[in-house]
């Protein structure tokens, strides 16, 4: 038993070994003062300083945060919408494909959405560029809050918002004024997660981005292909310590709404 | 009979993917039927819905599956179907072996220690997929793997690790441990108790890790693209590239539908699968 208990925790800490040294290696090799990752010739900042002067970078990092921001915005509100839909499907046409076609972005590979994306824009004889990005972004991302939000909603008792229904109010508001502060952490946390997947798309965005709507994805990606480069480094750990500001974010606001639903 | 409720809100949600996701996927089948031209798009037959029914039949009749016979007859396209299924199917296998033991590990582990250990499997998942793909390229170059199966199997297992492990460890966390005293008191070892009791208990969730993986899998092309050589053949990979750089969308969108056919049957497990929870 215990010898078994043992091999268990060696595991453990080499998965997580596993998962974790690449990350550490590229914060670590970001402070390198050299150019090649082998070789440790000194600690320095001269990557960053590259970083903050590098326009065409700083550039993509506006677009990208402001993609996320209106595409996490509205795919929260689908995302809200649709939780709806799948946590009370009795009273809506067709659930199933509607459920099927909430639940099928979450796994189709990306290639398949920016691909038929790109297609409809195209064929809509719609430019391509922020708002195109931004699109595809909240399609993508709205299953993750429909996900999200349904699985806080299940624990909503229903009679409170028929209560409300009772004393005069309109389904609508009966939702918002009733449910909604209810689930709230919940649609906090599908913004956050919506947010982030907005951060990190390549595909999508290389699919139905436009002229000056350069993601930095896109533009990290570009640069990788030309091969390894300190500058990426740089822009890698800044990433991780935002990726880490949002997870830490969202697990404190999930926590909140398990609170609430033992209250 | 109940009066309405907000879920009318949900038909906004309806709206929003029948444009968006719906019509987008029946655009791809329609120009999979269709030919390469060079024009802007660069496809044709073309729909103009001004020209009215003569030209609704004219645009049906220079439709035909010219695409899918490319599809099939050109070895490229096929070889990269089938690869990428091979690499999907091996991938998830090597995810099994790992995640797995490392689920199981997790789920019997100190019980003040579980959340913990869940955040830190899950937090990778936050940081940029394409930082973390990157960061094995800069470290399999120098140790001469890269443009190898190895590494890209290294590649979707390390990516894919979290979504395995996650719906294999909620499965074994709920495990009931009276069973496993049960089967103690029988006279099993914990090998065969193992065995007889939590492995077929922990089946829904090896199959939703196992679907979960597989299918993003097939379609991957940041992970074939970065850590696999110029003969590295995956069908997310091919997709781009002939839409990007050979603009050849009929043969994409072919392959595209081709892909959609394979996925919906384990699509179509999966959502099972999660009902049945």
């Amino acid at each position: 038993m215990r010898a078994w208990r043992w091999a268990g925790r060696g595991w453990i800490v080499a998965c997580l070994a596993f998962l974790y040294l690449p990350i550490l290696l590229v914060v670590a090799w970001s402070f390198n003062a050299g150019r090649l990752a082998a070789v440790w010739s000194g600690f320095s900042l001269r990557w960053y300083e590259a970083l903050f002067h590098d326009e065409a970078l700083l550039q993509a990092l506006g677009v990208t945060v402001r993609v996320a921001v209106l595409s996490a915005t509205l795919a929260t509100v689908l995302g809200l919408c649709a939780g709806l839909g799948l946590a009370r499907p009795r009273r809506l046409p067709a659930p199933g494909l509607f459920a099927t076609a909430v639940y099928a972005p979450l796994v189709l590979p990306d290639v398949l959405l920016g691909l038929s994306l790109l297609l409809l824009f195209v064929s809509a004889g719609v430019a391509r560029g922020f708002w195109t990005v931004a699109i595809a972004h909240a399609t993508g991302a709205v299953a993750y809050v429909a996900v999200v939000v349904q699985a806080r909603l299940a624990r909503v008792d229903p009679s409170l918002e028929e209560a409300a229904q009772d004393l005069g109010a309109g389904p609508v508001k009966a939702f918002v004024t009733v449910t909604l502060p209810l689930i709230a952490p919940a649609v906090a946390a599908g913004w956050l997660l919506a947010f982030s997947l907005s951060l990190d798309d390549l595909v999508l965005a290389s699919f139905t981005a436009g002229p000056g709507s350069t993601t930095l994805p896109m533009r990290l990606y570009s640069q990788i292909r030309l091969g390894v480069n300190p500058e990426i480094n740089a822009a890698s750990t800044l990433m991780i310590l935002a990726a880490a500001t949002a997870a830490g974010t969202y697990a404190l606001v999930l926590r909140r709404t398990r609170n609430l639903g033992s209250a | 009979m109940k009066r309405p409720g907000a879920e009318r809100l949900a038909f906004a949600a309806y709206a929003w993917l029948a444009v968006f996701f719906l019509a987008p996927l029946a655009l791809v089948f329609k120009l999979s039927l269709s030919h390469t031209a060079l024009a802007l798009p660069p496809y044709a037959p073309q729909l103009h819905l001004g020209d009215g029914l003569p030209g609704l039949l004219a645009f049906v009749r220079a439709l035909d599956f010219d695409a899918y016979g490319r599809f099939v007859r050109d070895r490229i396209y096929l070889d990269a179907y089938l690869s990428s299924l091979g690499y999907a199917a091996v991938a998830t296998g090597v995810l099994l072996a790992v995640g797995y033991p490392l689920a199981l590990a997790m789920a019997r582990a100190p019980r003040r220690w579980r959340p913990l250990l869940v955040g830190a499997v899950t937090l990778p998942f936050w940081t940029s997929f394409l930082i973390r793909i990157y960061a094995w390229t800069a470290i399999l170059g120098p140790a001469g793997l890269l443009g190898s199966d190895a590494a890209i199997y290294i590649g979707l297992t390390y990516a894919y690790l979290p979504f395995m492990v996650l719906p294999l460890y909620a499965v074994l966390e709920r495990e009931d441990e009276t069973l496993r005293e049960a089967a103690a008191d029988l006279g099993a070892t914990p090998w065969s108790a193992f065995w007889t009791v939590t492995a077929p208990l922990s089946l829904p969730g090896a199959a939703a890790g196992a679907l979960l993986c597989f299918i993003p899998m097939v379609g991957e092309f940041v992970i074939p693209d970065l850590l696999g050589g110029p003969r590295t053949l995956m069908i997310g990979k091919l997709i781009w590239t002939e839409f990007f750089a050979n603009r050849d969308w009929p043969a994409a969108c072919a392959a595209a539908m081709a892909l959609v056919a394979t996925l919906a049957l384990p699509i179509a497990l999966y959502r099972r699968l999660e009902r049945r929870r």
